[in-house]
């Protein structure tokens, strides 16, 4: 299976590539670690007449966790975030996930904002991205912009970034304990049949502010507001975790799939959050 | 759809070709450099079996444009060793049998020589992790993991004596 032939661009930065991109339009596409756009172009599903490789744009590379603030350049593989110590005592959910994704090979070319921008609900970092209220930065022909994780995916591969916006950065504040993301899935290298991220902050002896946000169970990750909210106040008790287990149940859409038919995806993703929670509570 | 020049150093040496940019990276190492060494299995990035080394990663490269890699220093099986001096990694499959058709081989080896660099000393469920991108549908894996455990201890001791 080879690819139909593109024309191929590897601009040095992101003016240039924003530049093709405007000059493109639809038929122009961004490559970072291609490990789902090469898929989708040997299979003929996605049609790529000018291919824009990121991977020499330094400033969508790098981590930095100075002054209260994360920072994550788009094109910082998983593995790299795998193996990043500074992320690991800031925000040890990304290490945690990014273990989760995929094999080691596919980990070493696959990046966090391909991961992001796709838009594939199947994806590991979109709902993580979302528990932890992280911003995406876009550039654009305008300019830059920033729009929340939260109200970023609109539908299964539809997002707020327009076609010739590139996704360069990803920043959050830390949160360095009371964590969790637990994922089922069927073999290594699948997709979640539920994922849950879960983060809670301790406030003297009951659960402060918490965060969760499911994965692949809807067209797009689903933060759940409510199911956060249920915790919060408790100490994640069983009664605090049926409700938020209630609350979550409430909010995701599931399709039948070759995962399992949605009863089993529901109860999946149940058996998932509960675990999430009891770890993250246990950690904060 | 023009052609594009790509540089690339594999196993050390220097090659310079024309190629599509659509084109792999597996089938520019098989077909235009004559490296047949890296397999191609499932060509969806499942199996592994088409595993080499580019810039100290391993990468699938049936998953990697000949144009990403230009510029890329590559290792393929056919840079670790030689028949006459086989890598140690390749005396352990050949002493534990760690392979039985060996379509998967090249690729697990080249796998398991970047996954010691990163981790000289693992356990067996690091190498298993670590190993989880490379599939074999003979050995059942048992004596493919005996193989890399006792090529890292054989490296090991290589190295203390060394020193």
């Amino acid at each position: 299976m080879i690819p139909p032939a593109f024309e191929y661009h590897r601009p040095q930065d992101v003016a240039s590539a924003v530049q093709i991109l405007a000059e493109q339009g639809d038929e122009a596409r961004c490559l970072a670690g291609g490990h789902s756009l090469i898929p989708m172009m040997k299979l003929r599903m996605a049609a790529v007449e000018h291919l824009v490789d990121l991977q020499d744009i330094a400033e969508m590379q790098g981590i930095t966790t100075e002054s209260g603030t994360i920072r994550i350049g788009a094109m910082v593989t998983q593995h790299e975030l795998i193996t990043s110590d500074a992320l690991a005592s800031a925000a040890p959910i990304i290490r945690e996930a990014a273990l989760q994704i995929a094999d080691p090979q596919v980990r070493y070319m696959g990046t966090v904002g391909g991961n992001v921008a796709n838009g594939d609900p199947g994806n590991d970092m979109p709902g993580l991205m979302q528990a932890l209220d992280a911003t995406f930065h876009l550039h654009g022909p305008d300019g830059a912009r920033d729009v929340a994780a939260r109200e970023f995916f609109e539908a299964a591969y539809m997002t707020a970034r327009e076609d010739e916006e590139i996704l360069t950065a990803i920043t959050f504040a830390p949160h360095a304990k009371g964590y969790a993301y637990e994922k089922q899935k069927r073999k290594i290298g699948d997709y979640a049949t539920a994922a849950a991220a879960v983060l809670i902050e301790k406030d003297g002896m009951v659960a402060g502010n918490a965060t969760v946000a499911m994965t692949n169970l809807s067209d797009t990750p689903v933060f759940s507001e409510a199911a956060g909210a249920a915790l919060t106040g408790t100490s994640c008790d069983a009664h605090a975790m049926k409700a938020a287990i209630d609350a979550m149940l409430n909010d995701i859409d599931p399709t039948e799939d070759n995962r399992g038919p949605v009863e089993f995806k529901r109860h999946v993703a149940g058996v998932i959050l509960s675990r999430a929670i009891s770890r993250a509570w246990d950690r904060a | 759809m023009s052609k594009m020049h790509i540089k690339l150093t594999v196993n050390g040496k220097e090659e310079e070709l024309l190629a599509e940019p659509r084109e792999l990276l597996i089938y520019v190492l098989r077909e235009r450099l004559n490296l047949t060494g890296p397999h191609v299995g499932c060509e969806t990035s499942h199996c592994g079996a088409c595993t080499v080394e580019m810039n100290g990663k391993s990468v699938k490269s049936c998953t990697v444009l000949a144009a990403q890699a230009n510029g890329a220093e590559i290792t393929t099986i056919e840079g670790l060793g030689t028949p006459d001096e086989l890598h140690v990694l390749q005396k352990m499959f050949k002493e534990h049998h760690g392979l039985q058709c060996g379509y998967c081989t090249p690729g697990m080896i080249t796998r398991a020589h970047r996954l010691l660099q990163e981790n000289p000393n693992p356990s067996e469920e690091e190498v298993r992790f670590g190993m989880a991108g490379n599939l074999c549908r003979c050995t059942g894996y048992q004596n493919i993991v005996k193989s890399i455990m006792a090529a890292a201890a054989e490296m090991n001791s290589a190295k203390e004596a060394a020193e």
